[in-house]
């Protein structure tokens, strides 16, 4: 079984950070990225986000499955781009350097392969991020930093408890389908699509009965200790903004100023190193 | 301040969805202090009474009240749902589903929270709740890091941190291991010492609760109260087993005996019971009479498995060790231990669930660990705790043939066999009923004859009467005996002492993935050794032994069983 919601708990000046913290600048860093195309900052962002796992003790192999994942979908996409438009870094950059002596429309350029790099360095100065974030943030001091912001308590309260009953629900999937296939079900590939569909049907349904039983016992449970009484609740992991938090906002805001000065000073999104 | 804490004046309670009403002139009053236990079989309308005193009812599940409830001197109607839970906290049955926090601390906090307490204040109140309830240890830990003693001291704590005047407990003893219940009943006897608040607890296991002391016992039966007396008075008369509930064995020990149950022998409390010279003697006599009347007879080996690990891939947590056990052919078996301790992963190895790292086992003597996991089905059919964990088709009819249906077997001997299976299990006249419309008891009859249809040798059942009352109980045991009557091996994994006793030919002990012993269940049950490594309770027969001399507990313990199985069955 794999935990995809992974907080890893430790000791690290990232996770002293408040969720909300994490959030903002998970989302001023994704704009900053996704906004600009320029070799630079992309390289900058690449690098820090890396630089940033060691710092909150994270290492390789608690993100290992994450990885892998995007990994595939890295090569899938960079060789699906070059497939359907092999001539796309022409078009960005204006001109054509053909590269080893071939020529044609499949034919390597020096922009297309620079385009492409480009377009590799994205990820990467996106990702890592996004993994640290989802490895540093507690769930519940998330749901109260969600609160704090202005997000209203029962929805945070219903982020925090679906992510507190996944690895519950995962279990009683992996018991109750093991109980199927005992009766005949047929999960492996043997089975063609239309049987696996079946299949499906034979654990979906024993496995949303049993957890509509368990939600009405969970919602009494709350109310019976007050849940929903007044507007507002605290929060027992609610944590303080300390300078730390203000000034990673601050880099990150930062961050996201250089990536739109770019685009302006550069004329358009891309930093082309093929005109003088 | 009052010191009255629920007052139902000629109450009576139809939900909105029901044809009859669930309760009819209940009067009942709680004072501060008291420790009061409501029992009666299932569906006697004691849950209602617990969620009228909690307020879910009105709040939560409408229906029609007449009379009147107080709670805290106020009628709840007037209240709401908030006020009640400041004077009543409720611990609900399933210990797991009222853990609604992350972690120990935020749950501890959670009623704290929702009241808008400071953060400083809260924190210092849920240090001092750990402390009391020893959980400081473990308060950054998640549900699943705990054991169920612990669970259970985290759900007390979670309502204790309001202050509430009364105690509310649904059901506390379903779900937990012998020595972990009898722990729990202590946990509520220093709480209402420590607290003075008042306890109810609601509970058809009588023995385990009067345990410790209580004041009084009140019997509900089909939505009246039957009796609202002291224990000692409730047990000396006939009104227990009139309503399905079941006695103390000890006391069933006694009536075997001859001995009449008076009141001022203190029937409600084992370590208080006084019995006259001559009814010692009696009990004894009993004994002799009785004894060593048990034939054996040997019969081939049906599941041998020799050597067996398995560790879980994950954890890296080694499940079972080195085991070797072998189950005979019609065989009644029972499989004890703490939760953990292997008795689970032990079944789902045999079955093929998970593979197991080395070791053998044979079936009939041929290897068994080449078959896939449907294949053994049809050998070792697996019944699981929860039927809704396993029930997927409308009509009960079709949840009994799919297994058959998915093997390919032509329509026409599905039906056959599908019917005959539906007869067995005493369904056959409902076939045609949808499997909503079933209580829990039949469903977990519906999912036995899901796996029954396939004809299997053996059937491993995991906890079969868990949260069943008495009656219930016999009636899911006796068709299990009568199954085995008709051959098919059975093996039950369970908490239960009392099934173990009377219906298992042998128990087999795990603790910490190891088999640490196999023997008659007279004998595990008054081993105090295997007691203590197991979690499990001596059985109050054993101290009955002792306390009437007689020569050989174990004995003593055998000869009983021996006579309550023959006498059953003449």
């Amino acid at each position: 079984m794999i935990n995809l919601f992974n907080y890893i708990e430790k000791e690290s000046p990232i996770h002293r950070l408040t969720g909300a913290t994490k959030l903002v600048c998970l989302l001023l860093w994704s704009f900053a990225a996704m906004s600009t195309y320029d070799t630079r900052l992309l390289l900058l962002l690449a690098v820090l986000g890396i630089a940033l796992f060691p710092v909150g003790r994270i290492g390789v192999r608690d993100v290992s499955f994450m990885l892998w994942f995007t990994l595939v979908f890295l090569v899938l996409n960079t060789v699906l781009v070059y497939l359907f438009s092999p001539q796309h870094g022409t078009q960005v950059y204006g001109t054509c350097t053909y590269l080893f002596g071939f020529s044609g429309h499949f034919a390597p350029t020096a922009e297309q392969l620079f385009f492409q790099f480009n377009y590799i360095l994205k990820y990467f100065a996106t990702i890592p991020f996004v993994l640290l974030f989802v490895c540093t943030t507690n769930p519940s001091e998330f749901a109260a930093s969600l609160s704090r912001i202005g997000v209203s308590y029962r929805v945070s309260y219903a982020v925090a408890l679906a992510l507190r009953y996944i690895p519950d629900i995962q279990k009683q999937y992996h018991e109750i389908s093991q109980a199927s296939q005992a009766r005949g079900v047929e999960l492996s590939k043997k089975a063609s699509l239309t049987g696996r569909l079946k299949a499906a049907s034979a654990i979906l349904i024993p496995l949303i009965l049993s957890s509509m039983d368990r939600i009405e016992v969970i919602s009494n449970a709350m109310e019976l200790r007050c849940f929903g009484k007044n507007k507002k609740r605290t929060w027992y992991m609610a944590q303080r903004f300390r300078a730390p938090d203000y000034l990673c906002m601050l880099v990150c805001l930062l961050l996201l100023g250089a990536s739109i000065a770019l685009t302006y000073v550069n004329g358009s999104r891309f930093y082309n190193p093929f005109q003088p | 301040m009052t010191d009255v804490i629920v007052e139902f004046n000629d109450l009576g309670f139809q939900y909105r969805a029901q044809a009859k009403p669930t309760l009819y002139t209940i009067h009942l009053t709680v004072r501060r202090g008291e420790k009061v236990l409501i029992a009666g079989p299932s569906g006697c309308g004691k849950s209602t009474v617990a969620n009228l005193i909690n307020g879910l009812i009105p709040f939560s599940y409408k229906g029609e009240i007449t009379g009147s409830v107080r709670i805290g001197g106020r009628e709840t109607g007037e209240q709401s749902l908030f006020d009640i839970s400041h004077t009543v906290g409720t611990v609900l049955q399933d210990s797991d589903a009222q853990f609604v926090g992350m972690t120990v601390a935020e749950d501890l906090a959670f009623a704290l929270e929702n009241d808008c307490m400071p953060q400083k204040e809260m924190k210092g109140r849920v240090r001092e709740i750990a402390k009391i309830l020893d959980l400081e240890e473990v308060l950054r830990h998640a549900p699943s890091e705990l054991s169920g003693g612990q669970r259970q001291r985290v759900s007390v704590g979670g309502v204790m941190a309001s202050d509430v005047d009364l105690f509310l407990f649904d059901e506390p003893l379903a779900n937990l291991d012998p020595k972990t219940g009898k722990q729990a009943i202590e946990l509520i006897d220093e709480l209402q010492k420590r607290t003075g608040a008042a306890v109810i607890i609601i509970e058809h296991r009588l023995e385990d609760v009067l345990h410790r002391y209580v004041d009084r016992v009140v019997l509900m039966n089909e939505g009246r109260i039957v009796s609202d007396t002291a224990p000692d008075r409730l047990l000396s008369s006939a009104l227990l087993s009139e309503c399905g509930v079941r006695e103390p064995l000890y006391l069933t020990a006694l009536k075997y005996a001859g001995v009449k149950i008076r009141e001022e022998m203190h029937p409600a409390s084992l370590p208080e019971l006084s019995l006259t010279e001559g009814e010692k003697e009696q009990v004894r006599r009993f004994f002799l009479e009785n004894r060593g009347k048990g034939e054996k007879e040997t019969r081939p080996e049906l599941l041998t498995v020799k050597n067996l690990s398995f560790t879980y891939e994950k954890s890296h947590r080694k499940a079972l060790r080195d085991l070797s056990v072998s189950i005979r052919e019609g065989e009644m078996v029972a499989v004890v231990g703490t939760n953990g301790a292997g008795k689970s992963t032990f079944s789902k190895v045999i079955c093929g669930m998970e593979k197991e790292d080395a070791g053998e086992i044979l079936f009939r003597g041929r290897d068994f660990t080449s078959l896939s996991i449907k294949e053994r089905a049809e050998h070792v059919g697996y019944v699981m705790q929860n039927p809704n964990q396993m029930i997927s088709k409308v009509m009960i009819y079709d949840e009994v043939a799919m297994g058959l249906r998915l093997r390919g077997v032509p329509e026409e001997e599905v039906r056959v066999r599908t019917e005959k299976a539906l007869e067995i299990c005493g369904l056959y006249r409902m076939r045609n009923w949808p499997i909503s419309a079933l209580s829990y008891g039949q469903k977990k009859r519906v999912t036995i004859c899901s796996i029954l249809v396939l004809e299997p040798e053996m059937m491993i059942l995991d906890e079969p009467t868990a949260g069943q009352d008495y009656r219930n109980y016999t009636r899911i045991m006796e068709f299990l005996r009568s199954l085995n009557q008709r051959g098919i091996t059975i093996v039950m994994i369970t908490h239960d002492m009392h099934l173990m006793l009377e219906y298992a030919d042998r128990a087999i002990v795990f603790s910490g993935g190891r088999i640490i012993a196999d023997k008659s269940c007279a004998r595990v049950l008054t081993d105090r050794d295997v007691v203590e490594r197991a979690s499990l309770k001596e059985t109050s027969l054993y101290h009955l032994a002792e306390l009437c001399g007689a020569p050989d507990g174990t004995e003593f313990v055998q000869s009983f069983i021996d006579y309550e199985r023959a006498h059953e069955r003449a």
